[in-house]
């Protein structure tokens, strides 16, 4: 059977903006993926253990308040901690392009910042998911 | 990974990963679950229902907190609705459980309803069973926001609590068919907005017709965001579930799930083994062109396929 992808679409930190991460939840969803909803104000941790509990292929956060360079990378530590670094990990958001090749260093698959095409976002997890 | 020895050891990975398989109806998970059956049938099971925005998901959180001072271990099973076009969903009833889940005694799953009708998912029963042998005390199972119809909830729980909200129309719609007869606890949530004493007086004099049992179910007002009475909701489930011990009902009920499972997974292979052999079998393709072109109406297309089935 063919199976759904399974997204945990994350607001880390503090910022209240969710419009964002809202329509890419709604595109993955029309993509026929199942995508988890956190709601605003998720702990890095609360992100690990909800992408655990729900055996979620990809983790899809997004950051307005200029705290990625923590919160992204924490996330990545904290799924390798717990053996679940099977997980694909991206971001997006306002995140200046500076900041990108650290991002991308410290393990977060992709950047996707404002006017990327949702079709782009969806595209790059099908094709990278770790699992079959 | 070894799931079996996860399972058992408490690693939530291979909690997860099994109701993953099961839901994908991955062979190896039936395997698993044939194996470790023996160890099910430990935990409560405890249904939630109610129309969209009644606050389900906040009225389980707040449940699995009480339980949690109690030191109890909670499990739940929060399903949302699946595209009937394109296959994707929304699970969003974690927004409300936001501090549950880094809780090591609490594990939350969203699922989808990937096809299925009756306010559940197919895998529900079988994700219910995972939780069950990952030593969850109290399993909570919350359906899609319900119209008035959705009852499969009660095939599967020990208690299903009905939560209503006041304002959803008048009383004729409480004394209709369906989902307002499966309810074993009636919360009224939102108890702090107009209407409510109103709601809680149609609902008791619906359930003052109910003769089907001397249980009366309770209706309890209750604002769950700001935890007002929750307390009061655990209290009625656990008085009904001493009601179902003492009646002999819970062994009824458990009977009566079980065969109804067993129905379900009989009917399931028959479904799945027709639909591959009439790739392949010109005698299914034969009663379908015939009645195509009228010489065979469905009727007797059904029964003849029943006849070939049973002479086999």
């Amino acid at each position: 059977m063919d199976r759904p992808i399974r997204v945990i679409v994350a607001k880390p930190g503090l910022d209240g903006h969710d419009r964002g991460a809202k329509v890419v939840a709604r595109a993955l969803r029309d993509a026929g993926m199942e995508v988890i909803y956190t709601g605003l104000r998720q702990t890095p941790e609360q992100i690990v253990e909800t992408a655990i509990q729900e055996d979620a292929d990809c983790v899809a956060m997004s950051i307005l308040s200029g705290a990625h360079n923590h919160l992204f990378p924490k996330v990545v530590r904290l799924l390798k901690e717990k053996g679940a670094d099977d997980i694909l990990v991206v971001g997006g958001g306002v995140i200046p392009e500076d900041d990108i090749p650290g991002l991308i260093e410290a393990g977060i698959a992709a950047i996707f910042t404002p006017g990327t095409p949702t079709s782009v976002t969806i595209d790059f997890i099908k094709s990278n998911i770790k699992r079959s | 990974m070894d799931i079996r020895a996860g399972l058992q050891s408490g690693d939530k990975r291979a909690c997860a990963r099994l109701i993953s398989m099961v839901e994908n109806e991955d062979e190896q998970a039936i395997g698993i679950l044939k194996e470790l059956y023996g160890l099910t049938g430990k935990a409560r099971v405890i249904g939630i229902t109610g129309p969209p925005g009644a606050g389900k998901s906040t009225v389980t959180d707040k449940l699995a907190k009480l339980l949690r001072q109690q030191g109890k271990k909670v499990g739940i099973v929060a399903v949302d609705p699946t595209s009937p076009f394109t296959g994707g969903a929304i699970l969003g009833d974690r927004v409300r459980m936001t501090d549950l889940s880094t809780d090591p005694g609490v594990f939350i799953r969203s699922m989808g309803t990937r096809g299925a009708l009756g306010g559940l998912s197919k895998a529900a029963h079988g994700a219910v069973k995972v939780l069950d042998i990952f030593g969850m005390d109290y399993i909570f199972i919350e359906t899609v926001g319900v119209g008035q119809s959705e009852v499969d909830i009660v095939r599967l729980a020990d208690t299903v609590i009905m939560v209503a909200v006041p304002g959803l129309g008048d009383d004729i719609q409480a004394i209709k068919a369906g989902i307002m007869e499966i309810g074993d606890v009636f919360a009224v949530n939102k108890s702090d907005r107009d209407g409510a004493e109103r709601t809680a007086t149609e609902l008791e004099m619906m359930l003052d017709f109910n003769i089907r049992s001397q249980y009366r179910p309770p209706v309890i007002n209750i604002i769950a965001k700001d935890n007002k009475d929750v307390d009061k909701l655990l209290e009625a489930v656990e008085k009904h579930y001493v009601y179902l011990v003492n009646s002999g009902e819970l062994s009824q009920r458990k009977k009566n799930s079980i065969k109804n499972e067993i129905i379900d997974i009989f009917k399931y292979a028959m479904v799945k083994a027709i639909e591959e052999k009439s790739q392949s079998s010109s005698f299914i393709e034969q009663l379908i062109s015939d009645t195509v072109d009228k010489r065979l109406d469905p009727y007797t297309a059904a029964a003849k396929l029943v006849e070939e089935f049973r002479s086999r």
